[in-house]
């Protein structure tokens, strides 16, 4: 909190803060965002500008938890006990996240394994095809029997989406000798190939905003596109966010490193945001093969 | 807030001030503190709905409610009790005990824990506030399903958001406990020397961080399958309603051991101290305890043989949900080993501690029953499956932490609760909750369907019976605040060892225990733990 540079702490022990007041702003932002967008959801337009305030104060409790868990690092309140904590809490992170993916490739496995082909009358969906949606047969990409969204194409996967696997791919190397050269002790080329990943992940999305602009516009290709355009925006989109949030933990950290806040044994901060866009590279894996190639 | 220079760490005081003491607070002992009560406030704005349903439910025929309020109670009832009430007792007591189990100076990450407890008030409105708004709170059932979720007013915005806010509280709340229990045992506490608290805790945590984020992945896609034109749930679009089902299932089925295996620690941390000998089957109970988190991975269809399922599938989850009886034996058994030739003295705690293995396990028989595909047919959305989960629920998860709240309600507040009281409050809703719950199971086998504001005549007698057993269990929980609010003031004063057989880190601490603890890691007396001897 804003008196803990005033304070000292014996390193020895495991250091316990003495109260916060981030975590109830977190709370009022969280609140305020997600408050706001359900009134919007509801049709009453002022939520937006709720949801606004929520975001920004939201960044504001970022910014300043951050901050003072930045300065406590600093001034050397974390032992290596603490140390753990903090590589626990965002390996468990991750794993959360993982499991979030897991339920919209799992709706894209149930789909394309399971509901359109019984749609298409396989197995028990027989009665399914003859009564309900008769003429219906099951090829995948589909927009379900209805045509829900018109007519549209899918984007090839060896195009632009393998441009992008190889960006990816390439930024994962780059962080990494990113990684070795601040083991190294060598700040220059640190910060070099540090903007080298940053520079990699923007041209990914880069590329995925023109490829969604390109389905929007020339294949007929949209959120409202039945079950593929569900799980081809979902997946794609989700991943996108992360690529940003990604991006955004990358230029932090990428400030911090020209401040010269770590050093050569101690730099969890850089470690954690790499661990970070490892997990975002391998989503993109699973995405290129399950969602574009196959 | 410490505002002076000195170092921090060997004083002990109390912030002073209201808000710093409880909004800005990053101490385990006050945020367990916050989780419990909490919990208290939702388990009776939880109850309340249930006397509603309960007082409709007296006669046949409409009386009281309309059908739609009717069916928001039913919703909001669960959800409240699931998320409110008994998920944040059990989070309350791991934030309490855990770090003193395993000799611990706080939780491994004291601000995030902070904000783990301070989403819940701002989600519970979300949800709650759906009740005031045009056409109400959600009133599709807590499962939420597609498409009759989707069919409602404002409120299924406001409830998704809700879910989401508790998900990240639950998550960044098990984070933090896996975090606690794996880096910061004192040295000596080896993870097979743990409390069984500790430990269903461990695994607990591990079920929440797997699960939450995929109820998330769910009640997005319900959120913009409403919204913004996706088509996950709609047929003719290619997706399936049962789709949802399958989803949040795989979120729901961890969900409800999520509710009790802190219970199944609790207990086992009770049933030694009050028979005066080490738990039967340590390590199997550690064992078992992990093999029923993972068998919950794999059963959650379930919860659906109704809904159209190849026949393979099905034989498949009923063969793997049977399997879940054999671990839940084991713990069954040797809690019952444990007492064997013990010196038992019947204390609150104990009495509930009893109540639970043997009401627990009539819930876990007509769990096996309703396991059975072919009886399933007959049983599906039956007041016999209302009867099986509150007996799970009731007499499992809210027993357990009745019992461990006077357990260890000694340990935080430093009196003795007026132990006749506590032995009436028992009584009263041992008795009650079997005359509430227990002809549910008839009801259900006759044929009354769930979530319904009328019903047959057929059906009057047992429905009648069980409103008044509902209305008993009601009074014994006002009750219940009686007692807790009376030993928080005044009483015996309690010893540190509390209980005569109770063994473990926690009662070498002083009660009430000191604000901080354990802030230089105890030097580890393996005859002092419960589990010193791992051989046993």
């Amino acid at each position: 909190m804003a008196h803990a540079h005033t304070e000292t702490h014996d390193p020895t022990l495991y250091y316990v803060p003495h109260g916060t007041r981030w975590p109830i702003v977190g709370s009022v932002a969280l609140f305020s965002l997600v408050g706001g967008a359900a009134l919007w959801l509801n049709g009453w337009a002022g939520g937006t500008v709720a949801s606004l305030v929520g975001f920004v104060l939201l960044l504001v409790m970022l910014w300043g938890w951050f901050g003072d868990v930045i300065r406590e690092s600093i001034r050397g309140f974390y032992n290596r006990q603490v140390d753990v904590s903090f590589r626990m809490g965002m390996i468990w992170f991750i794993f959360s996240e993982v499991m979030f993916f897991g339920a919209f490739f799992g709706a894209l496995f149930y789909a394309r394994a399971l509901q359109v082909p019984w749609l298409g009358g396989e197995g028990h969906g027989a009665l399914t095809n003859e009564f309900l949606w008769p003429g219906f047969s099951a090829v995948w990409p589909t927009n379900g029997p209805a045509n829900i969204g018109g007519a549209f194409e899918t984007i090839p996967a060896w195009g632009l989406p393998l441009v992008n696997t190889l960006l990816l791919l390439s930024s994962g190397v780059t962080i990494t000798i990113a990684h070795h050269a601040l083991r190294a002790g060598q700040r220059g080329s640190l910060l070099f190939w540090l903007a080298a990943t940053i520079l990699l992940g923007l041209v990914f999305l880069c590329i995925q905003l023109y490829e969604y602009h390109h389905a929007y516009t020339d294949l007929g290709l949209t959120l409202g596109s039945g079950i593929y355009g569900s799980t081809f925006f979902m997946l794609t989109g989700f991943h996108g966010l992360h690529v940003l949030l990604g991006m955004i933990m990358l230029t932090v950290i990428w400030f911090r490193c020209a401040k010269g806040h770590f050093t050569k044994e101690n730099h969890f901060g850089f470690e954690a945001v790499a661990w970070y866009w490892h997990f975002v590279d391998v989503v993109w894996l699973g995405l290129f093969l399950f969602v574009y190639v196959m | 807030m410490a505002t002076h220079s000195a170092t921090h760490d060997d004083h002990d005081h109390k912030p002073q001030g209201f808000l710093d003491r409880w909004l800005f607070t990053t101490n385990h002992k006050d945020i367990g503190t916050l989780y419990l009560v909490w919990s208290l406030i939702m388990f009776l704005v939880g109850g309340a709905m249930a006397m509603v349903i309960r007082a409709e439910l007296f006669q046949p025929g409409l009386q009281l409610v309309h059908p739609e309020f009717f069916n928001q109670m039913t919703t909001m009832h669960a959800l409240v009790m699931i998320f409110g009430a008994v998920m944040p007792a059990f989070v309350g007591l791991a934030n309490w005990m855990i770090p003193l189990q395993i000799g611990a100076p706080d939780m491994a990450l004291p601000r995030m824990n902070n904000w783990s407890f301070w989403l819940l008030p701002f989600a519970f409105f979300l949800l709650l506030v759906t009740l005031v708004l045009p056409g109400g709170a959600p009133q599709a059932g807590w499962t939420l399903y597609p498409p009759l979720s989707l069919q409602g007013g404002y409120s299924i915005a406001f409830t998704i958001f809700a879910i989401h806010l508790m998900g990240i509280s639950s998550i960044m709340g098990a984070i933090n406990i896996i975090a606690t229990i794996l880096n910061m045992r004192a040295p000596g506490m080896d993870l097979l020397k743990m409390p069984l608290f500790t430990w269903t805790w461990l695994i607990t945590a591990f079920l929440l961080i797997a699960v939450m984020p995929v109820l998330a992945g769910a009640v997005t896609m319900l959120l913009t399958d409403k919204f913004f034109g996706t088509s996950f749930f709609n047929a003719a679009g290619g997706g399936d309603p049962v789709l949802f089902q399958h989803v949040f299932w795989f979120f729901g089925h961890p969900e409800v051991y999520i509710m009790i295996l802190p219970a199944f620690g609790i207990i086992s941390e009770i049933i030694p101290t009050f028979s005066r000998k080490p738990l039967f089957g340590y390590q199997a109970m550690v064992y078992a305890t992990a093999s029923i988190a993972f068998l919950s991975f794999i059963v959650w269809a379930h919860h659906m043989f109704t809904v159209g399922m190849p026949v393979g599938a099905q034989l498949y989850f009923m063969y793997a949900t049977m399997l879940i009886a054999v671990p839940t034996g084991v713990k069954v058994f040797n809690w019952v080993a444990t007492m064997w030739r013990g010196s038992l003295t019947f204390e609150t705690p104990m009495l509930f501690a009893l109540g639970f293995v043997i009401m627990f396990t009539i819930g876990g028989f007509s769990g096996l029953m309703l396991a059975i595909v072919p009886a399933d047919y007959q049983y599906h959305d039956t007041y016999f499956v209302v009867a099986h989960f509150h007996y799970v629920l009731v007499t499992g998860a809210i027993f357990g932490i009745m019992a461990g709240v006077y357990y260890w309600l000694p340990k935080w507040t430093g009196f003795m609760y007026d132990e006749k009281l506590g032995k009436i409050h028992f009584w009263w809703s041992t008795i009650s909750v079997n005359v509430l719950f227990f002809p549910q199971h008839f009801l259900g086998l006759a044929g009354m369907p769930r979530r319904i504001p009328d019903y047959n005549v057929a059906f009057a007698e047992f429905n009648m019976i069980s409103s008044i057993g509902g209305f008993a269990f009601g009074l014994a929980q006002v009750f219940f605040v009686y007692v807790l609010w009376k030993a928080s003031r005044a009483g015996v004063k309690a010893t540190d060892q509390v209980w005569e057989g109770a063994k473990g880190l926690e009662w070498t601490v002083p009660s009430p225990a000191p604000h901080h603890t354990f802030q230089r890691p105890p030097v580890i007396d393996d005859s002092k733990l419960a589990h010193g001897d791992v051989t046993h």
